[in-house]
């Protein structure tokens, strides 16, 4: 047995797995519209590279990567493109996103899928680019693009490799059901992942209210051809955050502010490395998943279906919702959010519909004073003081709560869970979280104009140095047609000449249209000073130079 | 509109604890009642018809919900707890003036239920007894040495109409605490007032097992996870620790420890009145810091001050620290550097 390390607090909300993991996976028939998001992922968002009216087919980029923190989406099925415009997206703003909506033309035909059967033989970069175009990102729910966590070269080493299939959160199922199902397949991906990351141990953490996942994972596990162990967590929300998972399972504790790669840690989610077996065998980019569709609908169950399925037909598929429903969320109870508009589509984030009624999520009760009891403290796993929190967020003292470590809240919603004055702690801290950046976008927005300020007045300075470098000719043009050159063979004066000429040369060069004004009236001694201090300056700029081509 | 997450922990609401604290206190006070008398039950009463009425008025007055926020029972907590504190048969005004200060001065004007530094209860107890220390000594007598104990419609007569046919001298007496510091002080032998029947077997005739009674409720909060070990720890630890070293350092013989846990509002406040989490610290450390605090100012307040008990204003004093002991006591936070693992929790 491997030694566990407890995460501090934590919570026991009712589990209410059992609706949906008693059946099978189910596949969703094709359906006649897709719309499909060009943010799925965490970082840019996809950039189109189709137009309204362009045929498309299934598997083909119509989004492609848009910078690093990128990565590519794809036509879930062939047909043709009839928008590309901001429309519903399922985000807890309920705020319309560029979307790429597709009728479906019923053929179903894919591009020509190249399989990266011979990954172990490909070079690391090229294989991750093709990852990254392939669209992988975390399907955990977070959908950092995989690529570039599967480059090592970001840490120095990365010793452990974690497959968080925890999933700790209530009424979710769908990792369960693709670790009873799929259990080859998924420990292929994890295989691809283990050799970029050059890992030394695999630890599949799976909390043990899922004995058969287990079993499956444990069996598939002994002919997988690398060390991996699966070990069972205790059923703890939230077991399945990562930097929970990695303390649970190495005693590390991931540093504030960095991660988990810091500790020598890369964390992946069941889901990625399914979708990764599926990119390297088969050569398909991410164009489904699987979801719970549960709560108050007729047959709760994990259904299969592509991104960009509308969540009204996904409900649908699920037998409907059943009468007296009263909302739907994305996720689980405990971090999810309220779908404000069903058109929104399956995205690659999207792991659970829950359907709600009244009695299975009552509205929240009304908020009573605090109380200091200290629960919510006692529940934080990351050691927070919520009521503190709390008071100095209310108090808009944003100032306090950082001080507090209010960025090291995961928004577990554990401390609102357990409130027993029914405080909405978590949405304070959101709501703290948000005014802090909007403050700091608000002062990298003044530094910029105070950077603005500073370059206009670089630039007079720059202008007010053009000018007396002209001055600077004209009087050296005067001087060379009054003094007639008498030869001296002073090396010392050669230089300096030699100097003013390149001077001159550079002068001449710049814009001419700027009219020196009052040189002409200046006293020859006085203009043979700016001559000096040009030719001065002109050593400085030429040695200056000279060290910027040393460090070339 | 709020978001995530959408299910509470059932069963755990502010009302319910406060109920539940109302239960732990039923131990003691039907105790109190077995030994002095039915007049608990009509300072219980007083107390909590006086809480609800200034309660409902401090509401009215800044315009909130009478209704919701009297359902959260803080009130009467308080009102109980005042009411465990004072003598019982004391006139019905200095319940009223006890409650006043407790709830419209230390509460409502420091900004209702959950802003308010000091103990409310606390507040109320120590301005009676700045103020009227002579009605706030006369504690009835245990009824095993009273000439005659207070039925309910005597107690009631006592408490409205004054003594009537009753010689206070009767039903009442100085509480052990008292006497032993006052004989003490006139020079009697440790051993002859010890020896005292009022003196009973550990702290007092009567106080004894009312505090065993406190103690078996504070252990019921303790189980039922409504209060955490560090507080009554800390606080009966420190209160120890200070009585053997006064042993110790004192010529002659002193109070034992268990004289000083048995004796007046030792148990109660332990695990009643210094664990009010509003007024108390609330760092796990922090805890233990204010409770130990408090545990030694009780003690030297007992022993060397003026005062009948040193409970109430000991834990007056550390209500104004526990701010300060928070800042200072914050626990390391995930991730951040300092002591590993799950801190002291
Ligand atoms: S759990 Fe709620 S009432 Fe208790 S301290 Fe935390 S915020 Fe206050
Ligand atoms: S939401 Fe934040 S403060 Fe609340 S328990 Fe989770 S980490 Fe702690």
């Amino acid at each position: 047995m491997r030694k566990l390390y407890p995460f501090p607090g934590g919570v026991h909300p009712p589990e209410h797995k059992s609706e949906s993991n008693g059946r099978p996976i189910a596949q969703a028939p094709l359906l006649p519209r897709y719309v499909v998001p060009l943010r799925q992922h965490i970082g840019n968002p996809a950039k189109p590279v189709v137009k309204v009216g362009d045929r498309v087919l299934k598997g083909q980029m119509i989004g492609q990567p848009d910078g690093y923190v990128s990565t590519a989406v794809h036509a879930p099925t062939s047909g043709r493109v009839v928008a590309v415009a901001p429309q519903p997206v399922p985000h807890p703003s309920g705020i319309a996103d560029l979307a790429i909506a597709i009728e479906a033309d019923g053929e179903d035909r894919a591009i020509e899928y190249q399989p990266l059967l011979d990954w172990r033989s490909m070079d690391p970069s090229t294989l991750r680019n093709r990852i990254r175009d392939l669209g992988l990102a975390g399907l955990g729910g977070a959908v950092f693009p995989s690529y570039i966590k599967l480059n090592p070269k970001a840490a120095a080493r990365i010793p452990t490799l974690i497959l968080n299939g925890a999933e700790c959160e209530p009424w979710i199922t769908c990792d369960d059901r693709l670790m009873r199902e799929r259990p080859h397949d998924i420990l292929r991906g994890i295989a691809v992942m283990q050799a970029l990351l050059h890992a030394e141990e695999v630890l599949v953490g799976i909390e043990d209210n899922k004995p058969e996942a287990m079993a499956a994972m444990q069996a598939a596990a002994e002919h997988c051809g690398f060390p991996l162990e699966v070990v069972a967590v205790p059923t703890q929300y939230p077991a399945g955050g990562g930097k929970q998972l990695t303390y649970l399972l190495t005693g590390k504790e991931t540093p504030s502010g960095a991660l988990s790669t810091d500790i020598g840690v890369q964390v992946f989610n069941i889901g990625t490395a399914y979708s990764l077996y599926r990119a390297i065998e088969f050569g398909e980019p991410v164009i489904s998943r699987v979801v719970t569709v549960t709560g108050h609908v007729a047959e709760p169950q994990n259904i299969e279906v592509r991104i960009g399925t509308p969540i009204a037909d996904l409900i649908r598929l699920a037998g409907g919702e059943l009468a007296g429903a009263s909302g739907r969320l994305i996720g689980g109870p405990m971090m999810g959010f309220d779908l404000r508009d069903d058109a929104a589509p399956v995205t690659k984030s999207v792991n659970c519909v829950i359907v709600k009624n009244p009695i299975l999520f009552p509205p929240p009760p009304p908020p009573m004073p605090c109380i200091r009891c200290g629960e919510c403290a006692r529940a934080c796993p990351a050691l927070l003081q919520p009521f503190e929190l709390y008071w100095y967020a209310k108090a808009r003292d944003f100032g306090k709560a950082q001080g507090y470590q209010l960025f090291d809240c995961i928004e577990c919603g554990c401390c609102s869970y357990v409130c027993p004055s029914h405080i909405p702690l978590v949405d304070y801290f959101r709501y703290g979280k948000s005014e802090i950046w909007a403050r700091e976008r608000e002062m990298q927005a003044a530094e910029q104009a105070r950077k603005r300020h500073e370059f206009h007045l670089f630039r007079e300075e720059r202008e007010k140095q053009e000018k007396a470098d002209k001055l600077a000719a004209k009087a050296a043009e005067r001087l060379k047609q009054g003094a007639a050159a008498p030869a001296t063979a002073d090396p010392e004066a050669e230089r300096k000449k030699a100097i003013l000429q390149a001077a001159i040369e550079r002068a001449q060069k710049a814009k001419a249209n700027i009219q020196p004004r009052n040189v002409d009236n200046v006293p020859p001694d006085v203009q043979h000073e700016i001559a000096e201090i040009e030719a001065r300056r002109a050593r400085l700029r030429e040695a200056a130079h000279a060290q910027d081509e040393d460090k070339a | 509109m709020t978001g995530s997450p959408y299910i509470t922990q059932p069963r755990r609401e502010t009302p319910r604890i406060m109920l539940l604290v109302l239960l732990a206190l039923l131990p003691g006070i039907v105790a109190h009642w077995w030994l002095f008398g039915p007049g608990i039950w009509v300072s219980l009463l007083l107390c909590s018809l006086f809480a609800i009425g200034f309660e409902s008025l401090a509401l009215l007055m800044r315009n909130l919900p009478i209704g919701f926020y009297l359902r959260d029972n803080t009130a009467l907590v308080t009102a109980w707890l005042l009411a465990l504190s004072m003598p019982t048969l004391a006139p019905w005004w200095l319940y009223l003036v006890g409650v006043f200060f407790a709830i419209i001065v230390a509460k409502h004007l420091y900004g209702g239920m959950g802003q308010n530094l000091f103990n409310p209860a606390m507040v109320g107890f120590a301005v009676l007894i700045l103020s009227f220390p002579v009605q706030m000594t006369q504690w009835p007598a245990p009824a095993a040495l009273a000439a005659h104990v207070p039925s309910l419609t005597e107690s009631f007569d006592l408490v409205f109409a004054g003594q009537g046919s009753l010689s206070i001298d009767a039903y009442t007496s100085a509480t052990p605490l008292d006497s032993l510091k006052t004989q003490l002080r006139a020079g009697t032998a440790f051993d002859d007032i010890i020896g005292q029947a009022i003196f009973g077997h550990v702290g007092g005739t009567g106080g004894e097992l009312v505090a065993l009674m406190f103690l078996a409720g504070g252990l019921l909060l303790l189980a039922l996870r409504l209060i955490t070990w560090h507080i009554p720890v800390a606080f009966l630890g420190a209160m120890a620790l200070t009585a053997g070293l006064i042993q110790l350092i004192e010529p002659g013989p002193q109070a034992g420890i268990l004289f000083h846990w048995a004796a007046g509002g030792a148990m109660l406040g332990a695990f009643f009145i210094a664990t009010d989490p509003v007024s108390a610290a609330s760092t796990p450390r922090g805890k233990l810091i204010y409770a130990a605090g408090a545990g030694f100012l009780t003690v030297i307040i007992r022993v060397y001050g003026n005062l009948p008990d040193g409970v109430a204003f000991a834990i007056l004093l550390m209500n104004i620290a526990a701010p300060l002991i928070d800042r200072y006591t914050q626990p390391r936070v995930f991730g951040h550097a300092g002591r590993k693992g799950k801190g002291s929790r």
